[in-house]
């Protein structure tokens, strides 16, 4: 197990849904000192959980000392780690963008969005706000290209969600 | 409905105070009198410490009922010594009512939030239908797996609702499922180990107390001849082979206890936590063996020191399949060594003629109490000399706050082991820092007339802190000399507890005799030798193999403590 080496980790949390279990959860990592670099929280499949998706650095063994201190909380039903292969895992995330325009820089942005397969979903004379949806480098590249030729005033992301492959869960399963 | 769920969780005894926020609850106290006894205490934090110290001598969960606010926060230290030390606690606090919440109302205090990293669970109650099936949860959750304090918070409008009461019988909580058998091919592949090692070493720690499991780790021992050591928490062996008995480890641990750590081939370790305070610099904590780590929270496994057989499980089901292999061992050349460096550098200290040594008393102490005796240490040098120089012989017999360090914890932690223990001795041994900081509850030994015996050992000093400016901080003894102490004998005396006060070392032997032989409560107040220091001692953060084996005496800390001239 490397001891040096930091990378960035994606855990999928099965949780509970009652009152302060992203409380306990935000609590564990910040008493630990574990980093987390971002945090998303919706329902699952089934009613009564909820799944976070936790993005955290940090070397092999913080990682798993992760994993099992999430076991230790009551609520947390089953942490499952997110293959580190892009192969291996589908990962997406949604950023929304308000940038200013002007006649010159209108058809630049436009332009970019499209090849990014964003989209426009608000429009006003001096501005507009893109909605951006793909891998977090995708989400990266796109908004460092915007700034490159508008100003943006305010961004807005949603965080990483993430899933294995089908092929890969089924073997786990 | 609260006392109806302690009733069928079989609770004898509760430790508190009232208080405004709880106030329904005590009111029904008095109809379950004959059910439950409940014992009043000076401070929330006393009552706590209480109920952790019949929780470890008896193994049963410690019941904590306090009142919101000041009552609930006054309960933290308790619940983290609990925490630390994995001790089964279920702490009722009082709330402000389910409308008042959050509108900073009159004793309303966050306590899940406060207690949230210092508990293994805690819950806000917020309908009287969640009741039962909150409660059920508590107490199994206190006490299964890695046992912990449970916090259950009580807003006084629930407190008076009417509801129906259905005790649930089976719990399923899908998020809480401690797994007990360990995992058969680790098991054997710890045992292949142990057939190839030449210099095994069980490490015993606090797991083997909290899992009752002593008697089968003694078997264990015996049957394939293996040397033990233990950590502070894991006191209380006794292998029919005393040989293979060497005592504590760590920072102030045996330096044969730490020789064995450091020279064995193979550690097999039992419920312990590899803390600080028993590895010293963890790279060169046993550098020359392979490492067997048993414990039931898989957390703890590879979180301090690398691992090469895990086995998460419980310690009786483990140690039950340990037992039953069967293979001829010899260790007989390892146990030799062991013996010559127990013979070259016992633990021992030397007398004086004008002034009682610590280590006497205690070691006095071991002599005349019984052998099942409950013995409640504080923390620093006391708690030391304590486990250094009190020969533990049976389990659950030595209380004192390892992980958290709570100064203060021995006389209320003391109070509930007799609580816990009528027929047992319970012998509180404390420094006067620490004394000081729970006297109040002193009172309460008279006011249920509870035959706890107490030894104040009184350096004049903060002790432990005193003993590390003198040795790295170049005899500075920033605000650590307590000379205005008071006379604890009058204290106690004024409360109404015999008490006698002795400074002559002429005197240890005849007033432990008393105190042994006393029917009543009582206390000694031993003028201990201010200059005396705990050794061996391994600095923090050291390679426990090299520990200090002397310090000597600051001749100026006489004058500073005493007012008295060095000889």
């Amino acid at each position: 197990m490397s001891e040096t080496v930091e990378h960035e980790h994606i855990v999928s949390v099965l949780v509970c849904n009652k009152p302060g279990v992203l409380r306990r959860v935000a609590n564990l990592f910040a008493r630990r000192g574990f980093n987390i670099s971002s945090i998303s929280v919706g329902e699952a499949k089934d009613p009564g959980l909820s799944r976070l998706t936790i993005v955290v650095r940090g070397n092999d063994r913080i990682i798993e000392q992760i994993e099992k201190q999430l076991y230790k909380v009551i609520e947390v039903v089953k942490v499952s780690p997110i293959a580190p292969s892009p192969e291996k895992r589908v990962e997406r995330e949604m950023a929304l963008i308000k940038v200013q325009i002007d006649e010159k820089t209108k058809l630049e942005i436009l332009q970019l969005v499209e090849i990014f397969r964003g989209k426009i979903i608000d429009v006003a004379k001096d501005g507009m706000i893109v909605e951006i949806t793909g891998a977090r480098s995708k989400v990266e590249a796109f908004i460092k290209l915007v700034e490159s030729s508008g100003k943006i005033v305010e961004i807005a992301r949603t965080g990483i969600v993430a899933m294995n492959r089908w092929n890969l869960s089924k073997k786990e399963a | 409905m609260l006392f109806e769920a302690f009733k069928r969780e079989r609770v004898e005894k509760i430790f508190g105070i009232p208080g405004g926020a709880i106030i329904h609850v005590y009111d029904e106290l008095c109809s379950y009198e004959n059910e439950m006894d409940f014992f009043l205490f000076r401070h929330e934090q006393g009552a706590t410490h209480a109920a952790d110290g019949y929780a470890r001598s008896t193994g049963k969960p410690g019941v904590v009922l306090v009142t919101s606010g000041p009552g609930a926060t006054n309960t933290v230290t308790g619940i983290a010594t609990a925490y630390m030390d994995s001790v089964p606690l279920v702490v009722i606090t009082g709330q402000v009512s389910t409308s008042a919440i959050g509108t900073d109302a009159f004793q309303e205090v966050d306590i899940t939030g406060v207690s949230m990293p210092i508990t293994k669970h805690n819950h806000l109650v917020t309908s009287v239908e969640e009741l039962p099936q909150v409660l059920k949860e508590a107490f199994h959750i206190a006490t299964t797996g890695r046992p912990g304090p449970v916090l259950i918070d009580l807003p006084k409008s629930l407190q008076t609702a009417e509801g129906e009461f259905r005790y649930p019988r089976k719990l399923e909580i899908p998020g809480y499922k401690p797994t007990l058998v360990g995992h058969p091919r680790q098991i054997k592949r710890a045992v292949e180990l142990l057939k190839n090692s030449k210099k095994p070493l069980v490490i015993a720690g606090g797991g083997v107390n909290l899992s009752g499991t002593a008697h089968l780790l003694n078997q264990f021992l015996d049957k394939f001849g293996i040397p033990v050591v233990n950590t502070l928490m894991g006191h209380g062996l006794n292998p029919q082979d005393e040989r293979l008995y060497l005592g504590g480890i760590g920072m102030h641990g045996s330096y044969y206890g730490n020789y064995a750590v450091v020279n064995a081939d193979l550690i097999v370790a039992l419920g312990v936590r590899f803390s600080d305070r028993i590895t010293g610099d963890p790279k060169r904590f046993a550098p020359n063996a392979k490492i067997v780590h048993v414990d039931v929270d898989p957390a703890e496994i590879g979180k301090n020191v690398q691992v090469d057989v895990p086995v998460v499980g419980d310690l009786k089901n483990v140690l039950e399949e340990f037992l039953k292999f069967d293979f001829e061992a010899d260790y007989s050349e390892w146990i030799e060594e062991l013996q010559k460096v127990k013979e070259s550098h016992p633990l021992t200290y030397e007398k004086h003629e004008k002034f009682i040594k610590p280590q006497h008393v205690v070691e006095a102490a071991s002599r005349y109490f019984p052998p099942d005796t409950v013995v409640a240490a504080d923390v620093g040098q006391n708690q030391m000399w304590v486990a250094q120089f009190y020969r533990f012989r049976n389990p659950r017999s030595f209380l004192c706050s390892g992980g958290l360090g709570t100064m203060g914890y021995a006389l209320p932690a003391g109070i509930g082991a007799k609580i816990g223990n009528p027929h047992k001795e319970v012998l509180v041994i404390a420094g006067d820092g620490g004394f000081q900081m729970n006297i109040q509850e002193l009172m309460t030994i008279n006011r249920y007339k509870l035959p706890v015996k107490v030894i104040v050992l009184d350096n004049s000093a903060l002790g432990m802190v005193r003993q590390w400016q003198q040795l790295f901080f170049g005899c500075r003894y920033s605000a650590t000399v307590l000379n205005d102490n008071p006379d604890f004998a009058k204290i106690a005396e004024d409360v109404g507890i015999k008490a006698l006060r002795i400074r002559r070392p002429d005197d240890v032997e005849g007033a432990i005799d008393v105190l042994v032989h006393s029917k009543e409560p009582m206390l000694i107040h031993a003028l201990v030798d201010p200059r005396e220091n705990v050794i061996p001692m391994v600095p923090p953060g050291g390679d426990i193999g090299q520990p200090l084996l002397s310090a000597p005496y600051d001749k100026e800390i006489l004058q500073k403590t005493r007012g008295e001239q060095d000889e």
